[in-house]
């Protein structure tokens, strides 16, 4: 692999920080607009999409498609009554929506959209700002949003958002562990933080020597570092609490979680606040790994395919991509129970993740400094060793199963008590209860006893005195 | 510091519109006041009286707390090691193997002591 040692602080960067005043309002006037504009589409296309998928229409009266529909919806909401319930700390509670909203906005502005373009005359890039820590900055500013929702669910005073909140955070807190740790693996190889660094590195793709043989790498880091991929898109589902990780908002046991006090206009920028987070981690994840605002294959062989304005519509394209898939999995899968969701971040995700980032860090060391051979060889070996160490692992659970087989058996031997706990529990398949056989199985013993005590009278007693110790027992209870 | 400027706008004009349709609800919906509407809701029972300071939390949210701020901080030093990773070459790789598995028997005494466990 040829490494490009790149400078830290790359010429890019330098096209930022130019704009006079005029450009950056329209562009953050822009960014703000585009993002509530292209929320209301959001929601209509998420309703239709959803209604397509459950054989349905979905919302078609207002507008076009009904496309005016979550328009209409908006104005309705805010034209509501504004309820503030009795338990909550007023500061907290009216600041909560406001953090979440304003933080989402925020993550976007170094998301690149375009290359440069021109506006009024003045040269500049399609992009707010860019920092060297681009990315960086887009995770701060997505773990303030999460203050938002713990500040809504704990100042509301009520159980339901209290319970919302807490679950929110530790998911969404959880979650971001695994995001970052995917995100490692697109540095390595891009040598930049900065978002429009990144998507420049995207622009080419690398070439491997295997061997002798060369291979050209395709250029999208999605392709590259699928892993890292796969994981960031688990991650950003979590992140963003949407289907089949709602928890926070399941309304089956918390009604709508950290929102459930929330009325009118305070809870319509909770909602908002969602859809552009959605947005934003879409266009993150368009951004790190699917080449961000460069054309696709087949347009990107047209030779104006990256320039003047047509680099937008690419980026708005694999950004309503990601938002599909969102809601296809909305579509598809049921919720997750809690822990199987906890799991899966901490156990699965992260161990995974962590892995996968020291294999790529070790290929790319070991390849470039020349070590094909036994690079290669060392995957091997690490494979055996993976393979034997699953052999052994499997024959010692074998054994260690047999033995908790044996000592359940022996502890079924042991009579069971019904009130060891204080209070009578029914016993476990398998366990018997001494004095407690049904009345069938007492005179069926008692008989085949008869048979060979060969005093029917004596073995009628005896049935009779079981009975009645079993009826002793009940009355313990 | 240019390069913040443009985010500050924006802060500004998100968090501006924010608070201005907060208010803008407050001030454009009805008010009927209504002792039920004011209740917490809690899907038609009596709502559980709540202690004052938001009562207490279940601990393993302050282990998942901690447990983050710990994989959090292992991020932080590997964003920039990453970043820098061509110019360390070989030595970066060992360093952050090690640092790597020195988080990792931390992550494994969780594991093996039941505090990645949810019920």
């Amino acid at each position: 692999m040829t490494a490009a040692v790149m400078p830290l602080a790359a010429g890019e960067l330098a096209a930022f920080g130019k704009d006079p005043w005029w450009i950056i309002l329209i562009k953050a006037v822009a960014i703000t607009v585009f993002l509530l504009v292209f929320t209301i589409f959001n929601v209509w296309f998420e309703r239709r999409v959803v209604a397509r998928m459950q054989h349905r229409v979905g919302p078609n009266v207002h507008g076009k498609f009904g496309l005016l529909q979550s328009l209409a919806d908006g104005i309705k909401l805010s034209l509501k009554e504004t309820i503030k319930p009795k338990g909550v700390d007023t500061i907290l509670y009216v600041l909560a929506p406001i953090i979440s909203a304003a933080m989402a906005f925020v993550a976007f502005s170094v998301i690149p959209l375009g290359p440069e373009v021109s506006i009024f005359g003045h040269r500049t890039p399609l992009q707010l700002t860019d920092l060297p820590v681009g990315v960086l900055f887009v995770l701060a500013a997505a773990s303030l949003g999460i203050y938002g929702i713990v500040l809504g669910g704990w100042s509301s005073g009520s159980t339901y958002p209290l319970l919302g909140g807490l679950r929110s955070s530790a998911q969404m807190i959880s979650y971001e562990v695994a995001m970052g740790l995917a995100l490692v693996a697109v540095f390595l190889y891009s040598g930049s933080m900065s978002t429009s660094e990144i998507v420049g590195a995207q622009a080419g793709g690398s070439a491997v020597d295997i061997f002798g043989v060369t291979l050209q790498l395709p250029s999208w880091y999605g392709v590259v570092l699928l892993p890292s991929f796969l994981i960031y898109m688990i991650a950003m589902v979590g992140e963003t609490n949407r289907a089949p990780f709602d928890l926070p908002e399941a309304e089956g046991e918390l009604v709508a979680g950290f929102m459930t006090e929330y009325s009118s206009m305070k809870y319509l920028l909770f909602f908002l606040a969602e859809y552009v987070n959605m947005v934003t981690v879409s266009a993150l994840a368009t951004t790190m790994f699917l080449g961000g605002w460069r054309a696709p294959w087949p347009i990107s062989l047209w030779a104006g395919a990256n320039e003047g304005w047509w680099p937008l519509l690419w980026f708005l394209g694999k950004v309503l991509v990601f938002l599909f898939v969102f809601i296809w999995l909305r579509g598809t899968l049921p919720r997750m129970r809690y822990d199987q969701f906890m799991r899966l971040g901490w156990k699965i995700l992260i161990p995974v993740a962590l892995v996968w980032t020291v294999f790529v860090a070790t290929a790319r060391a070991t390849l470039s400094a020349g070590y094909q051979r036994q690079f290669f060889f060392g995957i091997g070996a690490v494979v055996i060793v993976v393979l034997l160490l699953s052999f052994v692992y499997d024959a010692v659970a074998a054994r260690r199963e047999k033995a908790e087989e044996v000592e359940r058996e022996e502890a079924d031997q042991v009579e069971f008590d019904p009130f060891a706990g204080g209070y009578p529990v029914p016993p476990m398949p398998g366990q018997k209860v001494p004095g407690l056989e049904p009345a069938a199985v007492a005179v069926a013993a008692a008989s085949a006893g008869a048979g060979s005590a060969d005093s029917s009278g004596g073995a009628g007693a005896e049935g009779a005195g079981q009975q009645a110790d079993s009826g002793e027992e009940r009355g313990r209870g | 510091m240019n390069l913040y400027v443009p985010i500050l706008v924006l802060l500004l004009l998100g968090g501006g519109f924010a608070v201005v349709s907060a208010v803008a609800g407050s001030l454009m919906g009805p008010k009927r006041w209504n002792r039920a509407k004011v209740d917490s809701y809690e899907c038609g029972i009596e709502p559980t009286p709540q202690p004052a300071g938001g009562g207490r939390f279940p601990v393993k949210y302050y282990i998942t707390a901690m447990l983050f701020i710990i994989f959090d901080i292992e991020i932080i030093f590997l964003f920039p090691w990453a970043v820098a990773f061509d110019q360390m070459a070989l030595f970066g790789l060992v360093e952050m193997v090690l640092f790597i598995v020195t988080v990792f028997v931390a992550y494994a005494y969780v594991w093996r002591r039941g505090g990645l466990e949810w019920d």
